[in-house]
């Protein structure tokens, strides 16, 4: 990674030069890891990635909302959403960091 | 779906890689992305989401058993936010179960 966010191209890379991976087989699994962690949630399945996190599913009923912009009501339509639930080990990893108070 | 289910169904799809390379990749994958937060950067994967690190204020917490006082020093915490096909994926998975 030089500068800025990790992206799927900085993930190919370091499986380039750590694992031998050859470039496109590198883009390739990286892709898959992030589809598969799809599909699974699509189907309503909770991926648990021991060490990292935990993707949760929460179903949320209908609610009444407003247009911010002309205050009418509309109702928020129940919808289906993910949150993370980070593991003790990466929460224990980042919480030591010293970084800026945002 | 555990990290061992994600390793076997990426192998079962993979013609080049074995389970054991699969393996290593998808270790190496989450280990960089821990690595990353852990030295307070972020995390962008298109279509999926992004990490980031939350800060939390110090405060004074509670021992649950004894209700002794306890100053807890302000800390990070990691965060995700899912990307805009995550979501409308996971919704459109709600929407045809019913």
């Amino acid at each position: 990674m030089t500068d800025g966010a990790l992206t799927k191209a900085d993930m190919a890379e370091r499986l380039f030069e750590e694992l031998g991976l050859n470039k496109r087989e590198a883009k390739e699994v990286v892709e898959q890891f992030f589809e598969e962690i799809r599909a699974s949630l699509e189907t309503n399945e909770q991926v648990k990635l021991s060490g990292f996190g935990n993707f949760d599913l929460r179903d949320k009923k209908e609610r009444p909302g407003r247009n911010p912009k002309t205050g009418e009501e509309i109702p928020i339509n129940a919808r289906r959403v993910v949150t993370f639930r980070p593991g003790q080990k990466l929460k224990a990893r980042v919480e030591g960091y010293a970084g800026s108070e945002e | 779906m555990t990290k061992s289910e994600l390793i076997e169904r990426i192998a079962s799809k993979q013609k080049q890689l074995t389970a054991k390379d699969v393996e290593l990749a998808v270790k190496g994958i989450l280990e960089t992305m821990s690595q990353v937060l852990a030295d307070g950067g972020r995390i962008e994967i298109r279509g999926f989401g992004s990490f980031s690190l939350h800060y939390r204020v110090p405060r004074i917490g509670r021992n649950p058993k004894t209700g002794e006082p306890v100053a807890l020093s302000g800390k990070h915490v990691p965060h995700f936010k899912p990307g805009k096909e995550l979501r409308d994926r996971v919704n459109a998975g709600m929407q045809n179960e019913s």
